[in-house]
């Protein structure tokens, strides 16, 4: 079984230079980082926070937050880490601010065993996805991912939605390295459980198993 | 090697980031025991889904509205002498 293939990024050469023009007062050099990466911020934001409102004033907060603060980025990482970094803390406020009673925490001590040990092992169909439309099929994705605690799913969403590094994805949370890679290992065993009953191979041919309305995965 | 070592590998195996020698212990693991073989399967392809799926994809009007309203806002910044500019 192979190894996943890393999603290719974007060669970033002019981007420091865009970075320096845009820090000399060059609005229409940070409009060009705004249009290489609204989509991902979007995407980012919109996973944490699980509402569209939230997620556009995140995306718009992100990129006035990192507007101002241009002086501070040093060049030591990408320009890309920095602004997720930003936009993470952004997000994890909407949701805190959302969410008072829950409190939401990257550090959260996160419990180490147990609850990523596979508790149903079934095979699933070669393509279990094309059992559904693609509209089902974002449903179940959504619902399903939503049922994640904040920590596992923006981790997910960094390193396999996204495609950061291990290190850039610990460089934009501040967690460790090895922190990163043991929320990332609980939050693919638990996707993975969540998704069995969608794509598990079935017995009959009886037609796709629809998801149940109401049925949440909280 | 036990299933509960192979799952611990599971997430370095799937990015492809070890040795050759954990590598192959790792495979002569998947090569008998089908549990194992399953759980790194239907991971993988939870992977692959969701990276597939485009969710949340920015819908073309509001990626308009939204960029001129960050546009907006930072030349309001810049006239007002923003911080993240140098004179």
């Amino acid at each position: 079984m192979g190894a996943i293939q890393p999603k290719v990024s974007e060669p970033a050469t002019d981007e420091l230079a865009l970075v320096e023009a845009a820090k000399a007062g060059d609005v229409g050099a940070f409009e060009e980082l705004v249009r290489r990466y609204d989509r991902n911020v979007f995407r980012i934001a919109q996973h944490i926070t699980q509402n569209r409102e939230d997620a556009e004033d995140v995306v718009q907060d992100a990129f006035f937050k990192a507007y101002s603060n241009l002086n501070q980025f040093q060049g030591q990482s990408k320009f890309y880490t920095w602004l997720v970094r930003i936009a993470v803390n952004e997000a994890l406020m909407k949701l805190r601010r959302r969410r008072p009673e829950r409190t939401v925490s990257l550090d959260e001590d996160v419990k180490t065993e147990d609850d990523s040990v596979p508790r149903e092992v079934a095979d699933w169909s070669p393509n279990p996805e094309q059992q559904y439309t693609q509209a089902e099929l974002r449903e179940i994705l959504d619902r399903t991912i939503h049922g994640l605690p904040a920590t596992f799913r923006t981790v997910f969403v960094l390193r396999d939605v996204e495609g950061l590094s291990t290190e850039e994805t610990a460089e934009a949370l501040d967690l460790s390295v090895p922190a990163v890679k043991s929320r990332l290992l609980r939050a693919r065993l638990q996707l993975r459980e969540r998704l069995n009953k969608y794509f598990q191979k079935r017995e009959r041919n009886d037609g796709p198993q629809r998801p149940r309305s109401g049925d949440n995965n909280q | 090697m036990k299933c509960s070592e192979f799952l611990r590998e599971l997430t370095d195996y799937l990015d492809g980031v070890m040795d050759a020698g954990t590598k192959s212990e790792l495979e002569e693991h998947l090569a008998w025991c089908h549990n194992c073989y399953v759980v790194c399967d239907t991971t993988k392809k939870t992977i692959e889904i969701y990276r597939d799926a485009q969710l949340y994809e920015l819908p073309e009007d509001l990626e308009t509205r939204l960029r001129s309203a960050i546009a907006t806002k930072c030349q309001q910044r810049r006239k007002a002498g923003p911080e993240g500019t140098s004179s």
